[in-house]
């Protein structure tokens, strides 16, 4: 799985609700896998198929499955994207899928720092933005717009462009490729000093 | 003199093992890992893959809670039959724990339960510690004046290897609640409306610090109930100033402090509340006196309204909010303007680390003593921990559920996330005292009313929503 982001041009999937939590990305149900594969079919499966059942009818007005949006690799969503359970699931459901990206107003914390992890990049824009996106989608489902993490720009479908803020650290990470494990690995002598000057507080396996 | 500071800022500080600065995030120090057999796997072998070692398995502790079976019938080997998978990822705790030495509290340990239950219950968690977990409700932890919040299986990874997290620093957000409750409302009733004013996102970004005589009037489990949903508000941690209260329940724990060690820790548990002075990022004030009973009526915690109120109509809603509002309405089969109170419902669930300890079991008990539960309707009572679970039969609890109708169970998780079998049915009703009602989070077309353990016990009583203080009067 790529962990790097560095600049995608494509169409979007629009998804206008608002406070999509992580139990509907990717259900519990799916939650019992060990390792990070075989979640993409899970990804948004109530909302996707009969009965949330994979092997079930797709839901035919769900935008996943609607042939105008089959390609699309960014999720259009509503405010509060990601809320509720901390489940990385959640990402690695989106990026088993193919999604790239997802443009909303506002994610939650957790899912926010999940996402940034796995490669899959969070653009928050401001409502009139938005707005706008979700109306060019409307008007025509192979709009097409380009998020640039290096200028950390996102090309407006009438022209222009607009700016959204990453976390810089966050974003070195995706534009190098590289993972936050091993640069707080190189912070070994720190931890070390801090556990020295710092008793420990309990023994969890003195009870 | 140093300035004042916030009981947030106060733990920050000392945990810093290096500061943030330039966009950088900072390094902090987590004083427990706390672990369950769902977000960590894939950590576990994230670390094999890079040959690293866990740096602190003496500040880890693992527990099974999430997927493990509450039925009493089902052992060990009938598991593996009905669940198999859930049964690998047990099985794959439990090696991941032996090899990396990190005490697991595994099926049939006297100590096991729903890790948020568990810490608190053990004096694992103390005041002034930074606590972590892969699970969001890592905030109920905060009612003993921790700073605990729940992480990704990527930032499981993190702590596992290194025992610390890159963080930035969060805004603080003190949630003021006046005022002394009302008979019949209680704790659970306090969060869902702090959810219900500041909206779903209302805490993001932020560290709630609960204060106010509503708050310092509860005990030690009513502020893990608040606390607990602090993250359903947005916020990733939220803090209650610790006080004797605190004090007097972590005393004698397990893994408290003891003797010499204890006094000290007094000393210095006594420097964390908030100075005089200290000032918070953002202030909301609730008055606790006005407060009712809550229920929930949508897909998320915000969407709640007093007992005795009724679903808000369509223009309450912000015209860009209603086509999710209606979605909420469609999939609870309500109507805007529907009065809840007296809708039929099929379940009633109490549990979950929102309100599965002792104080909630016996706040249901004492509505359902010597009463029944309604004709058809399916009760389920769900101990947080086994120390619970014993305690209750113990004291007769369990026996008045069982003379009630109730299901008694063994410690989970249990239908708060449906994960082991317990689950609501396709378009089923319950009233429930856990702490999310998203979309199918109780099982698939299930439908959640949230509300306390006394609203849960008066409901199972007249298989309906109902107003506890009638059942009272
Ligand atoms: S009881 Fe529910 S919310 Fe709490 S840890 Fe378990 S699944 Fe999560």
């Amino acid at each position: 799985m790529s962990k790097s982001f560095t600049r995608y041009t494509g169409t979007m999937a629009p998804l206008p609700i608002q406070n999509i939590d992580t139990d509907q990305i990717i259900p519990a149900s799916y939650l019992k896998v060990t390792d990070r594969s075989g979640l993409a079919s899970g990804l948004f499966s109530r909302w996707r198929y009969r009965d949330g059942d994979p092997e079930g009818d797709p839901i035919s007005d769900f935008v996943l499955n609607r042939a105008e949006h089959g390609e699309a690799r960014i999720l259009l969503a509503g405010d509060n994207f990601g809320c509720g359970s901390s489940r990385e699931h959640a990402p690695w459901a989106l990026v088993g899928y193919g999604f790239r990206a997802v443009i909303s107003t506002s994610f939650a914390d957790i899912f926010r720092s999940n996402a940034l992890k796995n490669g899959l990049l969070v653009v928050p824009v401001g409502e009139d933005v938005s707005a706008a996106l979700f109306d060019a989608v409307a008007a025509d489902p192979a709009t097409e717009v380009t998020i640039d993490l290096e200028a950390r720009t996102l090309s407006l479908p009438g022209g222009g462009e607009t700016n959204f803020e990453v976390d810089p650290f966050a974003r070195r990470c995706l534009l190098d490729g590289t993972d936050q494990l091993g640069y707080l690995l190189n912070q070994a002598p720190a931890i070390q000093a801090f556990e020295a000057a710092n008793a420990a507080r309990l023994d969890t396996r003195s009870d | 003199m140093s300035r004042p500071r916030t009981l947030f800022e106060k733990i920050w500080r000392r945990h810093l093992v290096t500061a943030g600065k330039e966009g950088l995030p900072a390094t902090i120090y987590v004083d427990l890992h706390l672990v369950h057999e769902v977000t960590s796997p894939q950590a576990f072998t994230g670390l094999d893959e890079r040959g690293l070692p866990v740096r602190r398995p003496d500040l880890t502790l693992a527990t099974m809670d999430h997927s493990t079976p509450t039925d009493p019938s089902i052992d060990d080997a009938r598991l593996r039959v009905l669940d198999p998978e859930g049964s690998a990822q047990l099985d794959r705790l439990q090696a991941n724990c032996e090899r990396h030495g990190i005490p697991l509290y595994a099926m049939g340990d006297e100590r096991r339960g729903i890790v948020h239950v568990i810490g608190p219950e053990l004096g694992a968690t103390q005041p002034g510690m930074t606590v972590v977990c892969g699970d969001s409700h890592t905030s109920t932890h905060g009612a003993v004046g921790a700073l605990a919040f729940g992480i990704g299986t990527s930032e499981v990874g993190h702590v596992l290897a290194t025992q610390c997290l890159l963080q930035h620093r969060p805004k603080t957000y003190e949630v003021r609640v006046d005022g002394r409750l009302p008979e019949g409302v209680v704790a659970k009733d306090i969060i869902l409306a702090v959810i219900a004013r500041l909206g779903i996102g209302g805490g993001t970004g932020h560290v709630f610090e609960y204060t106010g005589e509503a708050i310092r009037a509860l005990d030690m489990e009513g502020r893990m109930t608040v606390c607990n949903m602090s993250i359903e508000g947005g916020a990733r941690a939220g803090l209650i100033a610790p006080d004797e209260v605190t004090f007097s329940y972590l005393e004698g724990r397990p893994m408290a402090p003891a003797g010499d060690a204890w006094e000290a820790a007094l000393d210095d548990w006594r420097s964390l509340p908030t100075d005089e002075g200290a000032v918070y990022d953002r202030t909301t004030t609730l008055d606790g006196s006005a407060l009712e009973p809550m229920v929930t009526y949508g897909t998320n915690p915000g969407m709640a309204i007093p007992i005795a109120g009724a679903v808000p109509e369509d223009d309450a809603i912000e015209p860009e909010k209603r086509a999710s509002f209606r979605k909420a309405l469609d999939y609870m089969a309500l109507e805007p303007g529907q009065q809840l109170q007296g809708k039929p419902i099929d379940v009633v669930f109490v549990g979950s680390c929102t309100n599965s300890r002792y104080s909630d079991l016996e706040a249901a008990a004492n509505v359902l003593r010597g009463r029944k539960v309604a004709d058809g309707l399916r009760v389920l009572i769900v101990p947080g921990s086994d120390a619970v679970k014993r305690q209750a039969e113990r004291d007769g609890l369990a026996q008045v559920f069982v003379d009630a109708g109730a299901e008694w169970r063994e410690a989970g998780c249990s239908m708060c996330l449906a994960m082991n079998g317990d689950q609501l049915a396709p378009g089923q009703y319950a009233v429930s005292t856990s702490n999310r009602n998203f979309e199918g989070r109780q099982g698939a077309g299930g439908r959640t009313f949230l509300a306390s353990p006394l609203t849960a016990a008066a409901s199972a009583i007249t298989g309906r929503v109902t107003d506890v203080r009638e059942v009272l009067s």
